[in-house]
């Protein structure tokens, strides 16, 4: 399918890689502190990029074998 | 009273819909087991979305927010990823196991690898990892039931209660029970939890960032992850660890048989890191609590959600949320002991019985429900973990199975049958000797820096299994040809 499928990895980059620079409280985000704002940002994230992952795959082409 | 009756009738509402979602099917192992392999997008999301809203996420994580803190936030992370990892794991598994008529996880091993020595490890040490998770839905379940009753009802007499329903269940209706129940389950759960979780923050301390403000100036440093103990290097290996494991338990990789097409796990890759922003709410109602009803430590952190409950609302209200708690229980529960039962009978006693009839093998499983449902009550009776210290145990033992599982889709298996065998054995015995002795790598190694001492034990074991199969692989290869790999229809 390309390189698209790369974007899979940022996921992965931004989850355990980011807890080093985000971890802590303030500044309270959405009420929120940031280590857990930035985690559900990257949840949101990845519904995202997987969406575009599947649009990209031809597998998931109509009339595609599989 | 009126909390139990609502949740004894949720019980009852539960039993019903099995008996309904049987009707008109002939009961054989593969309706039992995969529901026919004919279920689509809503029914496959709502099983594989039942490892997200299990006893383990209404309890065990708020729980864990409340006696511990931002490592809570783990649990957020790893279902994404898992998710993202199901994209390219699942096609390929759901394939190969149509193409072969394969019921469980260890006759995909067993026909990988060509090795019925392989089929029945992995037969063993699923059900050895089962046996907690099955352990964490009854302790819920117990735990509902006598917080429920405002203390009428024992705990221990819960557990019974709890254990005989879910039986009773399984027997009756099988795999089709758990999805017509999950309907429901997920129904209720969705509202009960956005509900608690918007409410309690707003009704205790006028909003989310004046409670979180309140609890970072009660107990500073609780909202972001500890220097050490659980620190970043404990949660990132465990948000890699459980990733990893996710789909490798034998009841998750089982329910990806039962989807009709592979285009459905595609899709559910999107939806369900969505689906799981609910967890969100389940923090919030565990943070609630660490002020309000203060004073639970050990196991009993467990109790944080319920307790608030009671506490702030009549018990009408109580019972509605006891019931939806039951059921986040009683479905996991019953996916769990159909795999456990269908584990033994099909991949066990099937291996030493090869000419057993598949009508005998069907009854024997349904009759080994009872057992390990047996089993699961002495455990918990015995126990004293915490729900989510349980669930990690399980992981750790599952996760074994990645390494050998990635290299047999590979195009060429760079691991051999022995390699395979060697790595899940040499894993799984790290793990149940570092869960035995309660080892961690602090105690082992207390000279290492810091940040080694936290990992995770759960990946050292991985990384000690796949040390055993590269080696075990690369002694084994060269004296015979590379394991045959049927390659899957398309």
């Amino acid at each position: 399918m390309g390189p698209v499928k790369w974007l899979a990895l940022l996921p992965f980059i931004g989850m355990l890689g980011g807890v080093f620079f985000v971890n802590q409280v303030t500044p309270l985000v959405l009420g929120m502190p940031l280590l857990l704002a930035w985690i559900l940002l990257w949840v949101l994230l990845t519904a995202a990029i997987m969406g575009v992952i599947y649009l990209a795959d031809p597998a998931n082409r109509e009339g595609a074998q599989r | 009273m009126s909390a139990l009756i609502i949740i004894f009738a949720t019980m009852a509402l539960a039993l019903w819909l099995g008996l309904q979602a049987r009707r008109g099917r002939d009961m054989n192992l593969e309706q039992w087991t995969v529901g026919g392999r004919g279920f689509g997008t809503l029914f496959v999301f709502l099983l594989m979305a039942g490892e997200i809203y299990t006893t383990f996420t209404f309890l065990g994580a708020s729980g864990f927010s409340y006696g511990q803190g931002a490592p809570a936030f783990y649990i957020l992370c790893y279902g994404s990823l898992a998710y993202i990892i199901s994209y390219w794991l699942l096609p390929p598994v759901w394939r190969y196991a149509k193409a072969q008529r394969l019921f469980s996880q260890p006759d995909f091993f067993a026909r990988k690898y060509d090795s019925p020595a392989l089929g029945i490890l992995v037969a063993l040490v699923g059900i050895i990892a089962l046996i907690p998770y099955l352990v964490l839905q009854l302790k819920g379940l117990g735990i509902i039931v006598s917080t429920a009753s405002y203390g009428a009802i024992g705990s221990s007499t819960a557990i019974w209660i709890g254990a005989a329903v879910v039986t009773i269940y399984v027997m009756v209706s099988g795999v089709h029970g758990s999805a017509w129940t999950a309907v429901v389950k997920d129904a209720l759960i969705v509202l009960v939890v956005v509900f608690l979780g918007i409410y309690l923050p707003l009704h205790y301390y006028g909003g989310l960032g004046a409670m979180f403000e309140a609890i970072d100036a009660a107990k500073p440093g609780f909202l972001a992850l500890p220097a050490k103990g659980q620190s970043i290097s404990w949660f990132d290996s465990t948000v890699l660890l459980t990733a990893l494991g996710f789909f490798c338990w034998p009841h998750s990789f089982a329910s990806a048989y039962t989807a009709r097409d592979e285009r459905i796990f595609r899709r559910n890759a999107i939806i369900l890191p969505l689906y799981q922003l609910i967890l969100l709410f389940v923090f919030f109602v565990g943070f609630a609590a660490i002020l309000k009803v203060p004073g639970l430590a050990g196991p009993a952190i467990d109790l944080s959600l319920l307790r608030l409950s009671t506490a702030t609302f009549p018990a009408g209200v109580v019972g509605i949320i006891g019931a939806a708690g039951v059921l986040t229980a009683m479905v996991p529960g019953s996916m769990i002991l159909i795999t456990a039962a269908t584990l033994l009978a099909n991949n066990i006693y099937r291996a030493f019985h090869k000419t057993a009839e598949e009508g005998h093998v069907s009854r024997l499983a349904r009759l080994l429900v009872p057992v390990v449902a047996l089993v699961a009550v002495y455990f918990t009776l015995e126990g004293g973990e915490t729900i989510v210290a349980l669930l990690l145990m399980g992981y750790s033992f599952v996760t074994q199975f990645f390494p050998a599982l990635v290299c047999s889709l590979m195009a060429r298996n760079p691991a051999t049958r022995e390699g395979a065998f060697a790595g899940i054995l040499a894993g799984a015995a790290t793990v149940a000797a570092i869960s035995l002795t309660h080892t961690t790598l602090g105690t082992l190694f207390p000279s290492l820096p810091q940040a080694v001492r936290d990992l995770n034990v759960g990946i050292v074991a991985l990384g000690v299994n796949i040390v055993v199969l590269a080696a075990v692989s690369a002694v084994t290869q060269p004296a015979r040809q590379a394991p045959r790999t049927i390659s899957p229809s398309r």
